[in-house]
């Protein structure tokens, strides 16, 4: 990897009162890269991003941003009070002001309609606020996506529409995505690499590695391969060694990834592309 | 102009409403109503303390309002159970500033005036502070808007585009001292808080904009000083009092017309 890093974690440990939420997190994006974490419901992704923004206090660890890195970021929840009257247009000019021409165009790239503009932000669906904060992290000309969970409250075709955009941003600017994702098998056909987390990262790597290593498939278990399977065209045998394996932040762990392209998962390597 | 009473009251009025009123858009959004009080009524406290020690009223007020604001900011930003101890901080105070004040010895403090205001005794003195105060705090929120309410939209996503919301919060602290002390001569500390909300739940009804609620609620405060300065001056009611009641019809005023545009 010759781009140089825009973010890079070194022993990351978070603890939430007397839980360690993240322990010793290893971790690095460079410009361009496609990253998108995985895990189980409160297995630190949400914290892993905010630590690595540096809205998150550390227990131990370094986190190093390049300096004035430009982020767009979305959160996995916005509550946005009823107290405050706050139109879609607004939002998006919070804290840079945007002329209407940019606005427009903001709102058209995320397959909006312009009458949004004008709307409470309280009064939106789901998905149309989640589409608004993602316009909003575009318009500021970011050099990297933080993005977590982006797609949840999308339909069908929207979140597809969402993989499209990322690819597209990525292509036309060169900005890095951080994300992350339940959904596993897109997950793996869009993402460069991915973080598979667990209180520590269980294991990382191209999703092809990560999609068979032991750790992976004993957190999500082995249905989720056919679907990949399917999806990837990759012809695998379906190990049934989704043995007992310790996972947790407290837990000692038996292996760990190393943060230099996926060599902790290599132990899956029995199998190969096709 | 400025020799007449009434004339330096509106005056007072408009002024403190110009910094109530974007003020109180912020207590409301982030849900500082104990804080408001809490501060309003360690300016009491701050009066004795201005009197037994000789310094002028205005900066001990000042000071104690600082004092406390900053403490209950600070206790905040600890994750204290906010509730609860700010309504024993605000009463306390309240209570300790009474009583501190009774106990002055020779001096002859009107503690109505304290309490519930008295615009109409308002000086050409008082009324440069409390313009120069009103402008001071204006200038700071104008200078920190996006930053201030990005901030209280979301500590988070200020913290990402690179805002420190907890300077933010410290520039609400900062500001609510000055407000108290420039509103306690006119409308007393009881009362200063329902001036900081009243106003701008009123402008919450019709506003679109986080803008145009600061900006109206400046307004409607304006108007309410203004009204319920000549119902005092008619009636001889109480000045903070009165001015609360008219900013109350405001508001039920605002949330009849929100209905009615609502449809
Ligand atoms: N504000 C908080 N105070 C205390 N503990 C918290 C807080 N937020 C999160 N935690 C704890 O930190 C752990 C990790 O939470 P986090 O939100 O990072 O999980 P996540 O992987 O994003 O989960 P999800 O998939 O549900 O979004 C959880 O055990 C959670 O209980
Ligand atoms: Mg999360």
């Amino acid at each position: 990897m010759t781009a140089p890093r825009l973010i890079e974690a070194r022993g990351l440990t978070v603890r939430r009162g007397a839980a360690t939420v993240l322990d010793g997190v290893d971790f690095r994006i460079a410009a361009g890269e496609i990253v998108t974490v995985v895990g189980p419901n409160g297995s630190g992704k949400s914290t892993l991003l905010r630590a690595l923004l540096g809205i998150q206090p550390l227990a131990a660890g370094s986190v190093t941003r390049r300096p004035g890195l430009r982020v767009g970021y979305v959160p996995q929840k916005l509550a946005v009070d009823r107290t405050m009257p706050l139109t879609a247009r607004r939002l998006l000019s919070l804290p840079r002001r945007l002329s209407a021409t940019q606005t427009a165009a903001a709102l058209a790239r995320v397959g909006l309609p312009a009458g949004v503009a004008d709307r409470q932000v309280a009064d939106l669906s789901g998905g149309q606020l989640q589409r608004v904060l993602l316009a909003r992290a575009l318009a500021g000309g970011p050099e990297i996506l933080v993005l977590d969970e982006p797609t949840q409250g999308l339909d069908q075709t929207g979140k597809a529409a969402f993989y499209r955009l990322i690819e597209d941003i990525r292509r036309e600017t060169g900005c890095a995505v951080l994300m992350v994702s339940h959904e596993l098998h897109v997950v793996m056909a869009a993402s460069d690499r991915v973080v598979c987390l667990n209180g520590h990262v269980c294991c990382e790597g191209a999703p092809q590695v990560v999609s068979a290593a032991p750790e992976y498939r004993a957190l999500f278990g082995p249905g989720t391969q056919g679907s990949l399977a399917l999806y990837r065209h990759v012809h695998d045998h379906a190990h049934d060694d989704a043995h007992d394996h310790a996972h947790g932040p407290a837990q000692d762990r038996p292996r760990r990834a190393e943060a230099d392209g996926g060599s902790g998962c290599a132990a899956a390597g029995a199998r190969t592309d096709a | 102009m400025l020799d007449d009473f009434l004339v330096r009251a509106a005056l007072a009025g408009a002024g403190t409403a110009a910094a109530t009123g974007p003020l109180g858009a912020f207590v409301v959004w982030r849900r500082m109503a104990y804080f408001g009080d809490a501060t309003a009524h360690a300016a009491i406290l701050g009066v004795a303390v201005a009197l037994a020690s000789g310094l002028p009223v205005m900066a001990g007020t000042l000071l104690v309002a600082l004092a406390m604001a900053a403490t209950v900011s600070g206790l905040a930003g600890r994750g204290w159970a906010m509730d609860t101890t700010l309504g024993v901080l605000a009463h306390s105070a309240l209570a300790a500033g009474v009583v501190a004040v009774s106990f002055l010895p020779g001096v002859r403090v009107d503690l109505t005036a304290l309490l519930f205001g008295d615009i109409l005794a308002v000086s050409a003195g008082d009324l440069a502070v409390i313009w120069t105060g009103a402008l001071a705090v204006l200038a700071l929120l104008a200078w920190r808007w996006s930053a201030l309410v990005t901030a209280t939209l979301d500590a988070d996503l200020a913290h990402a585009a690179g805002i420190d919301p907890d300077r933010e919060r410290l520039v609400l602290t900062l500001a609510l001292a000055v407000t108290v002390a420039v509103a306690l001569k006119v409308i007393g500390a009881l009362l200063i808080a329902a001036m900081l909300i009243v106003p701008a739940a009123a402008a919450r009804a019709v506003a679109q904009s986080p803008e145009g609620m600061a900006l109206l609620a400046a307004v409607i405060g304006a108007g309410a000083a203004l009204a319920g300065l000549a119902l005092s001056w008619r009636l001889d009611t109480p000045a903070g009092p009165s001015v609360i009641v008219c900013a109350a019809a405001a508001f039920v005023l605002s949330l009849a017309a929100g209905r009615l545009r609502r449809g």
